[in-house]
C-alpha cells in the first residue's frame, strides 16, 4: 500500500521525526480552518499518488486564510496525472536554505535495506541516478542494525556543519524505526530540508507499506483510501482476487499471477489488447469465479472474455461450475470463451457442454479466438 | 541427476493438517516421493495420509532422518516455520505460503544463510521461495504443489519465477517430448532463498541437464543478473521468457515482487538483457519447446564436432565460486564481494568447497 503523503507524515510524527504541523482537508472551508490555527504562511498540498505535484500546479504557498481557501479550491479542482485531487494538505510553510534526499529500501538483490542519501534533495532522486549516480551515497543496513556513529559518519560526508549532521543521523536512526517497525518497502523523506536557522525537518513524506505485514497492523486498515478504489477494486480486494484494470477491451480471468501476466502479453501478441489484470489464485471456490466476472463486466469495457485456467490446485470442474452458476444469474452480453487444461478437466468439460459452452485446451487457439470475437463485436 | 530432490529426498511437511498440507501431501506420497513425517505443533501422535505426525521438526528429524521440508503454515507463522527447520538440521527447506512479510523473509534467510556459510552456494541448508509452487524431479520426487502429471524425465532444467506459468510452459515441454532434469520454482516474491543465479549454478553443474529454460516476469533486476551470469558462467544452452510485457508501471500484478516501479523492472528492458547477452528470448509461452529443442540440437551437433563450446569452457569451474562472491557478505563492507571475486582461477579451484549432493 503507498500512503498518501499526510499519512506518511503521520506514521512519521509517531516516531518522532521532526514534521511542520498540518493537518488534511477535503474543502476549501476546512483548509481556511486549518490555516487560520497554523497562523502563519501555510503551503497547500494536493494529495495524490503522483510525481510532479508541484509541476502540475497542486503544490501552493497561501499567505493568509483566505488566500488558503483559494488555493486549496484551485488544487481540489484539478486532476493530476489522471488522478482527481480529493484531499489537500495544510502544513505549515518553512524557509527553505538546502535540500538534501534521504530514504530506506529493501534493496532485493543483497537481501538487505539500503540507505541513499544525498546532497540534491527536492528533485526526482531517479532523475538523479539515472544523470548522476555518483551524487548518491547507499549504505547497506547489516542485520545486527544500524548503529548511531554509522548514522553520524554518513550524514558528516554530505552535511557541511556537525550540528546538522547530527540532527540528520538522528533523523536517519528514526527512519530506520519507521522503515523496520512499521514494515515499510520504501520510506523516503525528499526533501529532508535545512532551515536558514539550521534546523533539519522532514517536508515531505513517501511511504510504501508491505501489504503481507497487514495482519500486524490493525492501524492500516484506517489508511485505505476508498476515494481511490474502484468498486471493481473493493470487490476484488474482499474476494482476495489480484486485479487490475487496464484500458483494453479483452476481459481475462486466470488463475496464477505470472499465467495471468503471460495471458495479457499474449493477447497483446495477437491484436487485442487486455482490459485488466486479474488472477483468481489457487483456491477454485465457484464464488471467486462468479466475483471476477462481476468485476470485469462492471468495471471495464470488455468487448470480449476470456477464461484462461491451467488446473493444478484449482480445479478446473469447480471453475466451470462457477461460470455456470454466475452466467445463471446474470448472463454475459458479450461472448465468452474458455480455456481449461489440468485437474478434472473432463468434468469441467462435461458440466460446460450441459450449459451449452465449448472450451478449448490451447492457451494460444483461446486468445486467437477471443481476440477475434472481441473485433466482431467492434466490426 | 537431478537438482536439489531426486528418490533420496526424505521429506517433512511442515503445516500437515491444514486444508493444503493434508491435501498436498496426498499428491506428494501418490507421486512417489517419500514423505516421512509431518510436524503440526500440538498434533503429534496423528497420522495424516499414512504420515505420523510430530509436534517439532526437531522430533521428526530424530525420529525420521529427513533431509528436506516443505512449509504450507500460514503466512504469520512461515517465517518461524523455515528457522525451525533450519535450526533442526534440515538441508533443503521449501517455502510454499504466500504473503510471508518482507522482513520475515529477510531474517530466515540470513539465518540460512549463516548456517550455511558464504563458501557454499551449493551446499545446505538452502531456502527455496517463499510464495513459490515448489519443485519436482519427473519421475523421483515432487516437494511442493506442481501438478506430476505434466512432467516426464528429460535434458531441460526449468526455472521460474510464477506456478501455473511453469505448468503451463512445462506441459508444452512434455507433449513436445521435451523432459525434464528438474523444475523448479523459486517465488515471485521480492526477496526468496534461491534466485535464478543460484538455480543456474545447479543447473550448470548438474551431469543430465543439458539445457535450461527460465522464466522471469516484472519487477526487480533478478533477470538482468542472470543474464549477467549466464554470458559469464553458463556453457549450457539457456532460453528465456519475460512475462509481463503489457503490465502498467506502479502497478504490483499478483506476486508481491512483480511490479515496475521508478521505470525500472520493465520486461522489454529484461528481454533486452537477455538478447544481449546471446540468450534467445521467447515472445510468447509456445515459442519456448521448438527454442530450446533447436538449442540443444545445436549443442549436440558441436559435441559431436568436437567444437567447443559457445560460452566460455572453463566457466563451470568458477561458476559456483561466483555465485559465493556475489553474496553480499553480512558484516564485511560490501567491496569484500568485489575482491572475491576478481581472485584468479587457479585460486578459485583451490578454494573451491566439495559440493553436496
Amino acid at each position: 500500500m503507498n500512503l498518501h503523503e499526510y499519512q506518511g507524515r503521520e506514521l512519521f510524527a509517531r516516531y518522532g521525526l521532526p514534521v511542520l504541523p498540518g493537518q488534511v482537508a477535503g474543502s476549501p472551508e476546512e483548509a481556511r480552518d486549518i490555516a487560520e490555527q497554523i497562523g502563519s504562511t501555510v503551503v497547500i498540498k494536493a494529495q495524490v499518488q503522483a510525481g510532479g505535484r508541484g509541476k502540475a500546479g497542486g503544490v501552493k504557498l497561501a499567505h493568509t486564510p483566505e488566500e488558503a481557501f483559494e488555493r486549496a479550491r484551485d488544487i481540489l479542482a484539478l486532476t493530476i496525472k489522471g488522478l482527481p485531487v480529493h484531499r489537500v494538505l495544510v502544513a505549515q510553510a518553512a524557509d527553505i536554505a538546502r535540500e538534501y534526499y534521504l530514504s530506506i529500501v529493501t534493496d532485493r538483490e543483497a537481501h538487505l535495506p539500503l540507505i541513499m542519501l544525498s546532497a540534491e534533495g527536492g528533485v526526482d532522486i531517479e532523475e538523479v541516478a539515472r544523470t548522476a549516480p555518483g551524487k548518491i551515497l547507499r549504505h547497506h543496513i547489516p542485520r545486527e542494525g544500524l548503529r548511531p556513529y554509522v548514522a553520524r559518519d554518513l550524514m558528516m560526508k554530505v552535511f557541511p556543519d556537525f550540528a546538522q549532521a547530527q540532527q540528520a543521523a538522528a533523523i536517519l536512526l528514526k527512519l530506520n524505526e519507521v522503515y523496520t517497525d512499521g514494515d515499510c518497502s520504501l520510506a523516503e523523506i525528499n526533501p529532508l530540508a535545512v532551515t536558514p536557522a539550521g534546523k533539519v525537518l522532514a517536508l515531505d513524506a513517501k511511504v510504501i507499506l508491505d501489504d503481507n505485514a497487514e495482519f500486524r497492523h490493525p492501524d492500516w486498515a484506517h489508511w485505505r483510501d476508498p476515494a481511490e478504489e474502484t468498486a471493481g477494486a473493493r470487490l476484488a480486494r474482499e474476494k482476495g482476487l489480484s486485479y487490475v484494470k487496464l484500458d483494453g477491451d479483452i476481459g481475462c480471468v486466470v488463475n496464477g499471477a505470472g499465467l495471468a501476466m503471460a495471458t495479457m502479453d499474449l493477447i497483446k501478441h495477437y491484436g487485442g489488447e487486455p482490459a485488466n489484470f486479474l488472477d483468481i489464485g489457487g483456491s477454485s471456490n465457484p464464488e471467486k469465479v462468479t466475483a471476477a466476472l462481476k468485476i470485469i463486466t462492471g468495471d471495464s469495457h470488455a468487448r470480449a472474455v476470456l477464461f484462461n485456467i491451467f488446473g493444478g490446485i484449482t480445479r478446473c470442474d469447480d471453475v466451470a461450475n462457477g461460470i455456470v452458476t454466475s452466467l445463471k444469474s446474470s448472463p454475459l452480453t458479450v461472448p465468452l470463451v474458455i480455456r481449461l487444461t489440468g485437474t478434472n478437466e473432463e468434468k469441467a468439460r462435461q458440466i460446460l457442454s450441459d450449459f451449452g459452452l465449448g472450451a478449448t485446451t490451447s492457451m494460444d487457439e483461446a486468445v486467437r479466438m477471443v481476440v477475434a470475437r472481441a473485433q466482431e463485436v467492434t466490426a | 541427476m537431478s537438482v536439489l530432490i531426486d528418490k533420496n529426498t526424505r521429506l517433512i511437511v511442515q503445516g500437515i493438517t491444514g486444508r493444503d498440507g493434508a491435501f498436498h501431501t496426498q499428491q506428494m506420497v501418490a507421486y512417489g516421493t517419500r514423505v516421512v513425517a509431518g510436524v503440526t505443533p500440538g498434533k503429534g501422535g496423528e497420522r495424516v495420509h499414512g504420515v505420523p505426525v510430530f509436534d517439532s521438526v526437531a522430533e521428526a528429524m530424530e525420529k525420521t532422518r529427513a533431509n528436506t521440508s516443505v512449509i504450507y503454515v500460514p503466512a504469520p507463522f512461515a517465517a518461524d516455520a523455515i528457522h525451525e527447520a533450519a535450526d533442526a538440521g534440515v538441508g533443503l527447506i521449501v517455502c510454499i505460503t504466500e504473503g510471508v512479510p518482507v522482513r520475515d523473509t529477510l531474517g530466515a534467510f540470513h539465518k540460512v544463510l549463516a548456517l550455511r556459510g558464504e563458501d557454499h552456494p551449493l551446499g545446505r541448508p538452502r531456502l527455496v521461495g517463499p510464495n513459490c509452487p515448489g519443485l519436482i524431479t519427473p519421475g523421483q520426487a515432487k516437494v511442493g504443489i506442481l501438478p506430476g502429471h505434466i512432467v516426464t524425465p528429460g535434458p531441460i532444467g526449468v526455472v521460474s519465477k510464477s506456478g501455473t506459468l511453469t505448468y503451463e510452459v512445462v506441459k508444452q515441454l512434455t507433449d513436445a517430448g521435451l523432459g525434464q532434469t528438474t523444475c523448479l520454482g523459486i517465488g515471485g516474491d521480492p526477496v526468496i532463498g534461491t534466485d535464478f543465479i543460484d538455480a543456474l549454478t545447479l543447473f550448470e553443474a548438474d551431469g543430465k541437464t543439458e539445457g535450461i529454460v527460465l522464466m522471469g516476469e516484472i519487477g526487480g533486476n533478478a533477470e538482468e543478473q542472470a543474464a549477467q551470469f549466464i554470458r559469464r558462467h553458463v556453457t549450457k544452452p539457456v532460453v528465456a521468457f519475460v512475462a509481463g510485457q503489457t503490465a502498467p508501471p506502479g502497478k504490483r500484478m499478483g506476486h508481491a515482487g512483480a511490479i515496475i516501479s521508478g521505470g525500472t523492472g520493465t520486461a522489454a528492458d529484461k528481454m533486452a538483457a537477455f538478447e544481449a547477452a546471446g540468450i534467445p528470448v521467447a515472445r510468447i509461452p509456445s515459442e519456448i519447446p521448438a527454442l530450446i529443442a533447436d538449442a540443444l540440437a545445436r549443442r549436440r551437433s558441436r559435441r559431436r564436432n568436437g567444437a567447443p563450446a559457445a560460452r566460455k569452457p572453463a566457466a563451470r569451474k568458477s561458476a559456483a565460486r561466483k555465485a559465493a562472491a556475489r553474496r553480499p557478505p553480512a558484516r564485511k563492507p560490501a567491496g569484500g564481494a568485489k575482491r572475491a571475486a576478481t581472485r584468479p582461477a587457479a585460486k578459485q579451484k583451490a578454494a573451491r568447497p566439495a559440493r553436496k549432493k
